[in-house]
């Protein structure tokens, strides 16, 4: 059986160009997006592929989306918590934020993986004593580390999410389950395009390399997994 | 009479265990205390599913009148089989109503269509009683999963008076969404006492088993319960059964569902075997156990089906003394309830026999 990967925001930029490479060489995946038709078009374009419409940043969307994850993939080892929320459109300064924005900055890039990977939890950590990989990817960015002016909320949250990967990792390796943050660089998406309208495309990354150094994250937790063994 | 618990708390901090052992001892211990009740070399074991919404509100075409279906038995765990369902059908009104005191549904008849939010299904036969049919949703499996995931909602009963949402019922190491009502023992799981348990050198596996419906409101359907249920013993689990057994560990049920899969998954050669089965197969008085040394499970009273399964692991007069000792002390029933932990009653070794010649190679079927 091939790998069973689960992709929020999987209609655009890196989400998309995982969904690409997963599907290309057969692996089982689901994937999450907030509007019906990318989800289609995706669909379309991999029939093999679940797609599923909703939104990680709505609580009462996490578990609907969890369900059919795990109902699609009849498990899972690998979730990619990449949908990503920018805050204010365009960048603004922290002092001309609005709270909401920043709110919804940290609902998409936080809370969301947070709860979404809590929903799973049960589904990897079967997967980790089963002998199969057992994996989360949150997708963060430079600007979490970096103070860059107009990256407030953005940036802010990603840190929480770099922070939260880190603790979770630590808390879940008794369990088998690995968490990982990922930087996948500047890339020319239509993220970064909302973000930085006149950015040169030559000067960026290509969302298709940022996705296969993911797909080699995985494959190198797929090639050291082992059963979980009290003894 | 015992009381039901009122609210959906998966953990509530003052919950109550009791623990019933072989030897007829009866002692009252804290719920979120339950790891120190394990052993070094004890192997816990507990059911997986997610409970998906089974509970699909909608009309019967036929006649215009409102109906609620609740989905109860299907025979696989996958998902991309979910064309047939057994289903238990009511007429007008909510959980609000006691489900004894549930309205029936129109008379159902073969190829009636009933339309349930996004979804469709048709009745393909009634199965011996005016609200049990065996049901055939239409469209594909993510179309099914899609329309549940909008539409549907936890079965629950009138003890629980707010609605229940999906993190409601989903135990914290919930996966595959098969179950129908919660495996709701459980419940008093969380990651911290995993790893807990972990570090106290007890292992912890899963097995997946589409818990059907406990209740219908109907004793003649009731009695039918549970109805088959469709599971899936993982190979780690049946190969840590094993292990436990090797080093003389006991092997602990979280669940009456957890029973059944184990049973029924070492009913033909006595060890687990992994993989896929139906457990068809009631467990009762007269059953003699082969796998399940401890069952830890919801405050049961004579008379439900689960209590049934109960006097496999404890003769009448201690459940009977059980039962005494948990109403005295006003111990709560139900999904959100207190816990029992029952070892299983003495053998005369007989077991340990069986084992024995297991490992001889010469496998002797007794009982």
């Amino acid at each position: 059986m091939g790998l069973r990967v689960a992709v929020t925001g999987g209609t655009s930029g890196l989400g998309r160009a995982l969904v690409d490479a997963l599907s290309e060489r057969g692996d089982a995946v689901a994937f999450v997006a907030r509007t019906l038709e990318p989800v289609r078009e995706v669909a379309e374009r991999w029939p093999r592929a679940h797609g599923i419409v909703g939104d990680v940043a709505r609580k009462e969307d996490v578990h609907p989306i969890a369900m059919r994850v795990n109902a699609a993939l009849g498990g899972l080892d690998v979730l990619v918590n990449n949908a990503s929320s920018l805050g204010p459109v365009p960048l603004a300064p922290l002092a001309d934020t609005e709270c909401e924005e920043l709110e919804e900055a940290l609902a998409t890039n936080l809370v969301g993986p947070f709860r979404l990977t809590k929903a799973l939890l049960g589904a990897l950590a079967a997967s980790a004593r089963e002998g199969r990989p057992a994996l989360v990817i949150n997708v963060v960015s430079d600007a979490a580390v970096n103070a860059y002016p107009g990256w407030g909320a953005y940036g802010a949250s990603k840190a929480a999410l770099l922070h939260m990967s880190r603790i979770w990792d630590v808390e879940l390796r008794p369990h088998g389950v690995s968490v990982r943050a990922v930087d996948p660089g500047d890339m020319d998406t239509p993220l970064h395009a909302l973000a930085v309208p006149d950015a040169d495309p030559a000067s960026l990354k290509r969302p298709e390399e940022s996705a296969r150094q993911i797909v080699a994250l995985i494959d190198a937790a797929w090639a050291t997994a082992r059963p979980l063994d009290v003894e | 009479m015992i009381r039901p618990a009122a609210r959906p708390r998966q953990r509530p901090p003052d919950g109550r265990l009791l623990l019933v052992g072989a030897d007829g001892s009866l002692q009252h211990a804290a719920r979120a205390a339950l790891a120190d009740h394990l052993r070094p070399g004890d192997l816990l074991v507990a059911n997986d599913a997610a409970t998906l919404p089974a509970s699909l509100f909608g009309i019967h075409e036929p006649t215009g009148e409102a109906i609620e279906v609740r989905l109860a038995g299907r025979p696989s765990l996958d998902g991309a089989v979910v064309e047939r369902f057994t289903a238990v059908v009511f007429g007008a009104g909510d959980h609000r109503t006691r489900t004894e005191d549930r309205s029936a549904p129109p008379p159902l008849r073969r190829s009636d269509e009933l339309l349930l939010g996004p979804l469709r299904a048709v009745v393909v036969r009634l199965l011996g009683h005016p609200r049990l049919a065996e049901l055939r949703l239409h469209g594909t499996p993510d179309e099914f999963w899609h329309g549940v995931a909008l539409h549907g909602r936890p079965i629950q009963y009138a003890h629980v008076h707010e609605p229940l949402v999906l993190w409601d019922v989903w135990t914290s190491v919930a996966g595959p969404p098969v179950a129908f009502e919660p495996p709701s023992a459980s419940f008093v799981l969380d990651w911290g006492m995993l790893a807990g348990l972990r570090e106290r050198g007890v292992t912890f596996s899963t097995i997946t088993l589409a818990a059907g419906i406990s209740s219908t409101g109907d004793p003649e359907l009731d009695r039918r319960l549970p109805l088959d249920e469709p599971y899936r013993v993982p190979s780690s689990t049946a190969r840590e059964v094993a292990r436990a057994r090797e080093r003389g560990g006991r092997v602990i049920a979280l669940g009456t569902t957890v029973v059944r899969a184990l049973e029924h998954a070492a009913s033909v050669a006595g060890l687990v075997r992994p993989g896929a089965g139906l457990a068809t197969r009631r467990i009762g008085p007269a059953t003699r156990l082969r796998v399940v040394d401890v069952l830890i499970t919801g405050v049961h009273a004579p008379g439900e089906s689960h209590h049934e399964l109960l006097r496999a692991f404890a003769a009448d007069d201690l459940l009977g003394r059980a039962v005494a000792a948990m109403q005295r002390a006003g111990y709560r029933s139900h999904e959100f309830g207190d816990s029992m932990l029952v070892e299983r009653k003495p053998d005369g070794g007989a077991r340990a026999r069986e084992r024995m010649s297991i490992r001889t190679g010469s496998v002797r079927q007794e009982g």
